[in-house]
């Protein structure tokens, strides 16, 4: 079974001036996005904070629990509902020192307030400001330093420190529309959110690291041919291939959204964006980049 | 090639069935105990927000263990002082670890004083402040500073381990992160509550005497005699149940602590039956205690617990034999709690809870089954494409997958790492990419017929061409995986174990093990024509 037929030739590279702005519009977005919103909208994970998923006995109208959180005077309380009829989340974005106490109060004010439910607490996460800002600057450092190392190791595997620098920046890429895509979404970033950045980081590099080594491989074949064609040859071989992993894996993703649940609802939809920019910036991002790269050389080596 | 055919499907063999020897005791708890003497594995473990139960990181306020150590010090300075004929106008603690002294009189006696019993406390100045007065700063050593903090938090970790041992939880998990904070996870724990105040109590057991000669309602207006505090008692009224702060002025001086206790024990009251806590002392407690009572007859003792009085008898005759106990209106549960804590000890210094995360046991169980069924949905999805689009080939990537993820969970299960969330999300992104392996594998191969080569020079061209391009995209994954291995904490740990351990299985069951299937169907069974 064939789903491109070989001698496809479509020309990818060629239409990169328009796909540039795609990405660069794209990438406006996403900033424009987070900078409006003063930031990802940080999970309690993050910012520091108090996050209870309760579960009542009986069906509950949520402003009777938002009324309930407020009289005790916790003003900057979110309250939502979560997953069945009767269970809600609470979440109090505080930096405040004593947050254990105040979950403690809050649980126990609750059940005070509604006598005749009986109250499950599904969830609870106090998390310190001091931590959340260690984990912040932890995840963002191991991050960093796995960039630099696929940095090193593609400038070495491939001789050439545009193939690095193509790979790096089709991440960089698809790692602020990603985030682009949690803000616009009104996502939380916590630690599920996360992981699907670290997905995305091992999906995107994959699916270049693939049609680089076509490349590679091609160049060696055909000598005469400009290294546009080259590349343009490469992604139409290697198209099939693409097509097929990209799309079970989105299959995947897209069971994951329907029947996953609430719990991993954010981490589908981010990773959906992700994927399809991982995808995506191989051919629009990753290798118009080498070409450049190459072009800037050779312009300067003729003078 | 035949040869090298069989020995490879010998080796392919025993590591399968090796693999799924380890993952037995993660299927069934049916086992006979002598294959679990021989299986070096356990049950995979499963992360707390899998199967529920509580996560606590502690800080440890390592500080004020120093803090409290310069106090004492400061106390028997005022002691020698006093015992020596040495007039000091002031011997006080300021900031953590200093104290300042202001002492007149004979200059050497005093500086032998300091010289030869408090040599670890440092003379940062000393001058005349005029009329033959000295004015003294010391300052605790560093070094021994932060022996005092080292200490305090290993005595700390310690206490907290002996807590939870006597509160009953299994498999608990208590370690040290970096220098200052304390891991703490109880898997399946049915009273969040309770085991957080357990755990986060100092429990610090002192015994004060009253001050009888000074005037408490003038100490309550704000004068607080020299040398006294004020301390309360919380007194539960028990017609109508409310709480009134009862308020003792007592000396400061601590006269006893906890630290000689040997034994402390629930009994129940003959009279009202109520619960109180026996306590006993050890040798050197006995003495002290009995030492204590005979100068003090007929004067009030304070038993404190964290700051809290919970009964201040009077003293009527000496008490020998090391025995006492602590009153105070106690409920079942608060009794247990509290001769659970007095007999693991005090923490050396308070703890602060930093972070929580507690998921119920009915969450973890939702969040494992839907996740399980969805996973269950999507690996059947995968699987049978594979089959529609690449037919009997399609099938071996299939067998490939399914040893990928056996293997996976065996070396999980052998290196005893615990699986959650993000772990899952490792391994959904590793199969993602074994998937990714075979469909290369396989483009390749067709690519080769295409050409109109043989089925064998196609397979070996294919798999030749291929490799590299896994090997590569792999490696660099893995690379990545290392890195955020080495300096990610937590979920970004648990991300990259799996995901290193998923891509590496890949490398083997996508690239060698259908590789030898393609090899053993082409040499052995001689087929004519490739299903692909």
């Amino acid at each position: 079974m064939e789903i491109i037929r070989p001698d496809t030739r479509f020309n990818f590279i060629g239409k990169k001036k328009f796909t540039i702005w795609v990405s660069a519009i794209a990438i406006l977005l996403s900033l424009g996005s987070i900078i409006y919103h003063g930031g990802l909208r940080l999970g309690v994970d993050f910012a520091g904070g108090i996050l209870l998923q309760i579960k009542f006995s009986k069906p509950l109208d949520i402003s009777e629990v938002r009324n309930a959180i407020e009289a005790m005077g916790s003003k900057d309380a979110m309250v939502q509902k979560f997953g069945g009829e009767n269970e809600f989340l609470i979440r109090i974005e505080k930096s405040s020192e004593d947050l254990e106490a105040m979950s403690r109060q809050i649980q126990t004010s609750l059940q005070e307030r509604f006598k005749g439910q009986t109250l499950e607490i599904r969830r609870a996460e106090v998390v310190g400001p001091k931590v959340g800002k260690d984990l912040k600057t932890n995840a963002l450092w191991a991050i960093g330093l796995s960039f630099l190392a696929i940095l090193v190791y593609v400038a070495i595997r491939f001789r050439q420190f545009s193939y690095g620098l193509g790979g790096i920046v089709a991440l960089v890429h698809d790692i602020i529309i990603t985030f682009g895509a949690i803000s616009i979404f009104d996502l939380e970033f916590s630690l599920t959110l996360l992981a699907v950045i670290l997905t995305i980081i091992g999906f995107s590099i994959n699916d270049t690291i693939v049609i680089f080594d076509r490349v590679r491989e091609d160049v060696k074949k055909m000598r005469k041919e400009s290294l546009e064609t080259i590349f343009n040859t490469s992604i139409n071989e290697c198209l099939g291939r693409t097509i097929l992993t990209s799309g079970t894996v989105m299959m995947v993703v897209l069971i994951l959204f329907f029947f996953g649940g609430p719990v991993i609802h954010d981490f589908t939809t981010a990773l959906i964006v992700g994927l399809i920019s991982g995808t995506y910036s191989t051919v629009y991002i990753a290798s118009p980049i080498v070409l450049l790269w190459h072009n800037l050389v050779t312009i300067k080596r003729k003078r | 090639m035949l040869k090298s055919l069989r020995w490879k499907l010998i080796l392919y063999s025993a590591i399968t069935v090796f693999a799924i020897l380890l993952l037995l005791p993660t299927v069934t708890s049916q086992l006979p105990p002598w294959f679990m003497k021989v299986i070096p594995t356990e049950k995979i473990h499963l992360g707390l927000d899998l199967q529920g139960g509580m996560h606590l990181i502690l800080e440890v306020e390592a500080e004020k263990a120093v803090e409290s150590y310069v106090e004492r010090i400061k106390n028997n300075l005022k002691d020698d002082f006093k015992d020596r004929g040495i007039p000091a106008g002031k011997v006080e603690r300021e900031k953590r670890d200093q104290i300042i002294l202001e002492v007149s009189g004979e200059k050497g006696k005093w500086e032998k004083l300091l010289s030869e019993r408090y040599s670890i406390m440092q003379e940062l100045s000393s001058s005349e402040i005029g009329g033959g007065i000295w004015r003294i700063e010391l300052v605790l050593d560093s070094k021994q500073a932060d022996q005092i903090k080292k200490h305090a938090i290993d005595q700390a970790l310690e206490t907290i381990r002996n807590r939870i041992d006597q509160f009953g939880v299994s498999e608990p998990e208590i370690t040290l992160q970096g220098t200052e904070r304390i891991l703490i996870q109880l898997p399946g724990i049915r009273d969040p509550q309770r085991a957080k105040s357990l755990i986060g109590r100092t429990a610090l057991l002192e015994f004060k005497l009253w001050d009888e000669e000074e005037d408490l309602e003038a100490a309550l207006k704000g004068d607080v005699p020299e040398g006294d505090i004020i301390l309360y008692q919380r007194v539960v009224d028990p017609k109508t149940g409310g709480v009134k702060k009862v308020p003792h002025l007592l000396k400061e001086r601590t006269l006893m602590t906890g630290e000689v206790l040997k034994d402390a024990r629930v009994a129940l009251d003959s009279q009202f039956h109520e619960p109180y806590i026996s306590l006993e002392f050890d040798d050197i407690g006995a003495k002290l205690f009995e030492q204590i009572t005979g100068a003090n007859v007929k004067k009030r003792l304070a038993i404190i617990l964290d700051d809290n009085v919970y009964s201040a008898p009077v003293i009527q005759e000496r008490i020998a034999g090391g025995r006492a106990q602590i009153t105070g209106r106690f409920t079942t549960d608060e009794a247990n709690e509290l001769s659970i804590v007095l007999r693991a000890g005090a923490l050396p210094a308070p703890v602060k809870i930093i972070e929580e995360r507690t998921v119920g046991p009915s969450l973890g169980q939702d969040s494992i089954r839907q996740g399980i069924i969805s996973i269950l949905i999507s690996a059947a999805v995968v699987v049978l494409f594979m089959i529609f689009y690449y037919r009997i080939s399609g099938m071996i990537a299939d067998i490939a997958l399914i040893l990928n993820v056996i293997l996976v969970f065996a070396v999980l299960s052998l290196l005893r790492a615990t699986l959650t969330l993000p772990g899952i999300a490792g391994l959904v992104l590793s199969v993602g990419m074994a998937v990714d392996a075979n469909i290369l594998i396989h483009e390749r191969i067709k690519e080769e017929l295409r050409w109109g080569k043989t089925i064998r020079a196609a397979i070996d061209q294919g798999y030749h061409r291929a490799f590299t391009t896994i090997i590569d995209s792999n490696l660099t994954t893995i690379i990545a995986a290392l890195f955020l291995y080495q300096f990610g904490t937590g979920p970004v740990k648990g991300f990259a174990v799996t995901l290193f351990w998923g891509i590496t299985a890949n490398i083997f069951t996508a690239v060698f093990v259908t590789r030898f299937v393609f090899d053993y169907l082409t040499l052995k069974v001689k087929i004519k024509k490739l299903s692909i």
